[in-house]
């Protein structure tokens, strides 16, 4: 169990909206384990909780209870400002979009590289980087066009290396393959698997995604706040 | 580090650079004023080097032949040469009034000067071209703002005049471009009456029985010929001994002659502070609400450019950039807006301003402060995009 400390941990972790008798609580107590080099589904209806859970996981708001490890780290508590959140984010966690949401002003390698460029290392340094990982996406020959220059699923490969630029230990993925089809989600999600397994980073797919719903070897279903493990049936992705 | 404005501003080059453009031209405006402003301050001093004068001796109780209307006797000239550190002295007139010439007019400032060279009170300092007023009538030197060209006839009153020199950057306060003729000349067109007006003033003198005494012979036309002569200059131009103190000698004039003296500095103090001095708060309250203006304009411009980024600014927060890295992006882009605003005003309005019918000066020390404030402007116009930044929850960019 205690490779779940360097993935992803969370114990009874609750979230409640508003006060009194105006309070809705969207989290009552949902316990999760991702180990590093795992890729788990998050799957519930809308409504369930799922968007409260990734918020809270990925530091933008801050739970009610309960308690979360990421990446080896105890996060929320009362010492934690903004800055030390932004940080948190920065280096600890890469996030992936539904819809890529890359920087229409940076081509493809600054983008990939804007997060170390701006936390002060030298620009060749983190492009350097950033071209290792366009490769290992297989998007390097795209390297020097703008986003807007780029399919739907090229845009999303970069997007998974701009997630992957810090070697955070914990990948948060929310609907990453909604707006692709068939052949172009499971590219996606192949190379989610692989770059999980090689940095070693927990990954958490929120999805609604028939398709790609049967690729995970475990899963968890929110509803009503709370989270139930289920066994997935782990269909290859090759 | 990578500079997001930067990469911005030439992603949308095109987008900053017509926005500049806009914003350029009122910021040329607002130089532009500010050069009209220093062009009436140097206007003014300009106007009292070229006098070559130390002192002016004015009629008593009045600011003088520029502010105000002065007349003098033409012979108090003499007198005044005879005070100790007077070096020189000489009598001038000045008249504003549209001049006559082949095709149209031209608004000018006529100054009658006694006949000399260079140096002498009164006197163009420097010709541009031909030579100074050598007769004692009917010649005249130019400024080239008027548009005259040499050998050119004007005619003032009733007199033609050929232009035999001409000068440059002598002006009066108000800009209008100075035409000098001889003393003699300017006193007769300053008062120069017309045939009616004359005839009918001899026929009330001739049949005043108080005048018209046959027992004095010689009265009558004694007191027409003074009637119709004018006597009067508006000043007294000094020039003073080497050494000699300007506030001394005034002070002896003053008391001997009881007549108004101006050193130099008070009578650049008249021009600046009294005589040029509405139209400087006119300007200046044109600054303001040209600053006001470009302010709201780059705020506005800037509030808009950051408001259709809201989302790749959620983005940001996300992944982890730091506020202050935004606020930066966002100040940098209002400056960098600034900058290519400034250096197209700048540009627009050294091009433009030679085309202005007055003298507009362009002085270092107005840009520079005109490019601070522009920065000040800029960074103040800022605050409010850099504030909706930085009220942007981060959590809008995970859906739902």
């Amino acid at each position: 169990m205690a490779e779940y400390d360097k993935g992803i941990r969370i114990e009874g972790l609750r979230k409640r909206f508003g006060e009194g008798e105006a309070a809705v609580d969207a989290l009552k107590g949902v316990n999760m384990q991702v180990a590093p080099g795992e890729v788990v589904g998050l799957i519930g209806p809308s409504g369930s909780g799922k968007s409260t859970l990734l918020k809270c996981l990925g530091a933008v708001i801050e739970p009610s209870g309960g308690r979360m490890t990421l990446g080896g780290q105890v996060i929320f508590d009362e010492r934690w400002t903004i800055d030390d959140l932004s940080a948190l984010r920065r280096d600890r966690i890469g996030f992936v979009f539904q819809a890529p949401y890359l920087i229409s002003f940076l081509n493809v390698t600054d983008n990939v590289a804007l997060l170390p460029m701006l936390a002060g290392q030298p620009n060749t340094e983190a492009r350097r980087r950033a071209q290792e990982l366009l490769e290992a996406l297989d998007v390097a020959h795209r390297a020097q066009a703008m986003p807007s220059h780029l399919s739907g699923g090229e845009q999303q490969r970069v997007s998974i290396a701009r997630a992957l630029i810090s070697r955070p230990p914990v990948i948060l993925a929310d609907e990453p393959t909604a707006p692709l089809d068939s052949e172009r989600a499971m590219a996606v999600m192949r190379i989610l698997d692989r770059m999980a397994r090689q940095y070693q980073t927990a990954v958490i797919v929120v999805t609604h995604d028939e398709k790609i719903i049967p690729t995970f070897k475990r899963l968890y279903r929110i509803r009503d706040g709370r989270t139930e493990e289920e066994s997935g049936e782990g269909r290859s992705l090759f | 580090m990578i500079s997001l404005a930067g990469r911005d501003i030439l992603h949308a080059w095109g987008k900053f650079v017509f926005t500049g453009v806009g914003l350029g031209l009122l910021i040329g405006v607002t130089l532009t004023m500010a050069g009209v402003y220093r062009g009436m301050v140097d206007d003014a001093r300009v106007l009292l080097d070229n006098s070559s004068a130390d002192l002016w001796v004015v009629q008593r109780g009045t600011l003088g032949p520029y502010a105000e209307s002065s007349s003098l006797q033409d012979d108090l000239y003499r007198g005044i040469l005879g005070m100790p550190g007077v070096a020189r002295a000489a009598n001038v007139t000045y008249l504003t009034m549209q001049v006559l010439r082949a095709q149209g007019d031209v608004r000018a400032m006529v100054v009658g000067v006694v006949p000399g060279g260079p140096g002498e009170p009164g006197q163009p300092g420097q010709l541009v071209a031909g030579r100074h007023i050598t007769h004692s009538h009917y010649e005249a030197v130019a400024d080239v703002a008027s548009g005259l060209r040499l050998g050119e006839q004007v005619q003032i009153r009733r007199q033609y005049y050929r232009v035999v020199g001409l000068t440059r950057r002598m002006v009066s306060s108000n800009g209008d471009p100075m035409i000098f003729i001889p003393l003699r000349d300017a006193q007769e067109a300053q008062f120069l009456k017309d045939n009616d007006a004359i005839w009918q003033q001899r026929r009330r003198t001739t049949s005043n029985p108080a005048v018209a005494r046959s027992q004095v012979p010689g009265l009558l036309d004694a007191l027409l010929a003074a009637q119709e002569s004018n006597p009067y200059v508006n000043a007294v131009l000094v020039q003073l001994e080497n050494g000699a103190d300007a506030n001394e000698t005034a002070e002896l004039i003053r008391r001997w002659k009881r007549l108004q003296v101006y050193t130099r500095d008070q009578m650049e103090s008249i021009l600046v502070g009294k005589l040029i001095r509405t139209s400087a708060q006119q300007i200046g309250m044109f600054l303001i609400i040209l600053a006001i203006v470009s302010a709201a304009i780059v705020a506005f411009i800037i509030y808009t450019l950051t408001m259709g980024k809201i989302r790749e600014i959620a983005v940001l927060k996300l992944i982890g950039t730091r506020n202050r890295s935004i606020a930066w992006m966002i100040l940098q882009q209002a400056l960098g807006l600034g900058l290519i605003g400034f250096v197209v005003g700048k540009v627009a309005a050294t091009f433009w301003a030679p085309f202005f019918p007055k003298y507009v000066l362009l002085v270092v020390q107005d840009t520079l402060l005109g490019l601070a404030s522009v920065l000040l402007i800029c960074t103040l116009a800022s605050v409010l995009a850099i504030h909706a930044a930085l009220k942007v929850d981060p959590a809008e960019a995970i859906s739902g």
